[in-house]
């Protein structure tokens, strides 16, 4: 079977790769634009360690094919942090302790930092249930939450008018 | 996984073409169970065509109060259409129960009806409401009920070239109401152990006049009890009606033991949410008629 050539938009960039047309868009990301931010951990949308934002929705990047995401616009972790300037969200994790491993970290943030991005003030409750698509095994989710919480906290702080 | 061919075309009557000259290609409209087979090696199709980019299969069209739902349509795009939300509030909840909110950003209306998963969550809240469906093949178009699709776990009634093109809901009936509930052990990311969806008509003095019930994964296909919903018309949704109600909804069931529970919880639990299922239905169809009143 012959590549496909997909033209699309990973953080910002103009991005351009051959893959193979049964390609999910998590190995286009990790094997063709060395992009491995985005873990893969169950392969079929439980554990939400692919998630990456596509046009604007937040999606299990396993679970869509390489050659869906022409002329679409792709979200991934690397585009979090703008330069060395971390995220809110990745700063709270760190000062939280949020993490152990980390394999899950990355599809937490993108996916925190989709819920802040249209509801800057969530309750607990709908944090939990917001991240219920992401696993993680390592932490208990608590302090998961409660960076995000502090997260959400912090970013409606700056966006007050000075 | 050996690679198929992909295609992305832009209308319905390439995609019938195109499933025509390929017996053994797929339609993709989410991938939320398609990619999940591919990968596991459960099915290998030859090709798999995109629904998405065909005008008018992804959103929600109201036309003089009914509903086209494309087939291709995310569960979380369903509450975009405030319209929807305020007409069928079961139907827009059942999709939104599916997963996480990654996979109901993907996860289409047409594809957790085609799955055919007896456990499907939109599926008895769509029947419930008398939905229908617009098929495509190569005979033309038909309209067909939502409940005539599934066959059987991961079997439709879907002619060889066929795919379900749009979803049609009709306008909500004055003093009606739906709802749909489904049981399982924790609060998210989880596969119906029972589910039950229920569309209610009121008459101004509280009698129900019309009554739809449908239940998911006590049987291999959603099941319409007629007999549940002719022991509520006629009364006022009493104890004694819920009773019968309950009874032939235990009768109706036809479950199996699995993993996510025995036949007898499923056909207990049937009962239990059938009931709390037509208490919140009854509860919109009572708010609709004091609204208009």
């Amino acid at each position: 079977m012959s590549k496909l050539l997909v033209s699309t938009t990973v953080n910002g960039d103009a991005q351009e790769f051959l893959c193979d047309p049964g390609a999910t868009l998590l190995e286009a990301l990790r094997e063709q634009l060395g992009l491995t931010g985005s873990k893969e951990g169950c392969g079929s949308g439980d554990c939400g360690a692919c998630t990456v934002v596509l046009d604007g929705n937040m999606v299990c990047s396993c679970l869509v094919l390489a050659a869906e995401a022409e002329g679409r616009q792709v979200a991934t972790i690397e585009g979090v942090a703008e330069g060395s300037m971390l995220h809110p969200v990745q700063q709270k994790f760190l000062e939280h302790g949020a993490l152990q491993c980390g394999f899950c970290t990355p599809g937490f943030i993108v996916a925190a930092k989709a819920l802040l991005d249209h509801n800057p003030a969530p309750s607990e409750s709908e944090v939990r249930y917001w991240l219920a698509g992401n696993l993680c095994r390592c932490t208990g989710y608590d302090k998961i939450v409660r960076a995000v919480m502090d997260a959400a906290a912090q970013l409606r702080q700056e966006r007050m008018p000075a | 996984m050996p690679s198929p061919a992909f295609h992305a075309p832009g209308t319905v009557d390439e995609v019938v073409g195109l499933l025509a000259g390929d017996p053994q290609a797929r339609v993709l409209a989410g991938g939320t169970d398609l990619i999940v087979q591919m990968r596991s090696g459960r099915i290998a199709p030859s090709a798999v065509i995109d629904l998405k980019r065909i005008g008018g299969m992804s959103g929600v069209r109201v036309e003089a109060g009914t509903f086209a739902i494309g087939a291709a349509t995310a569960c979380t795009a369903l509450k975009d259409c405030a319209e929807l939300v305020a007409a069928w509030p079961g139907v827009v909840e059942a999709a939104n129960l599916i997963g996480s909110v990654q996979v109901r950003n993907r996860a289409t209306m047409g594809g957790n009806l085609c799955n055919a998963s007896p456990a499907a969550d939109s599926v008895p809240a769509l029947v419930a409401a008398g939905a229908t469906c617009v098929v495509a093949g190569p005979a033309g178009r038909r309209e067909v009920p939502v409940a005539a699709i599934p066959a059987g776990p991961g079997k439709t009634s879907l002619a060889p070239g066929e795919f379900v093109v749009e979803i049609r809901l009709p306008p909500r009936p004055a003093g009606g109401g739906d709802a749909y509930l489904r049981s399982i052990p924790r609060t998210e990311m989880d596969i119906a152990v029972v589910g039950a969806g229920v569309s209610l008509v009121l008459g101004p003095d509280g009698t129900c006049t019309s009554a739809r019930i449908a239940l998911g994964a006590v049987a291999p296909t959603v099941v319409l009890v007629e007999d549940a919903a002719a022991a509520l018309v006629g009364s006022r949704l009493d104890d004694a009606a819920l009773d019968r109600m309950a009874e032939a909804v235990r009768a109706a069931c036809r479950p199996i033991d699995d993993k996510r529970g025995t036949a007898g919880y499923r056909t207990a639990m049937a009962a239990v949410l059938a009931r709390r299922t037509v208490n919140i239905a009854r509860e919109r169809a009572q708010s609709e008629s004091t609204s208009k009143a």
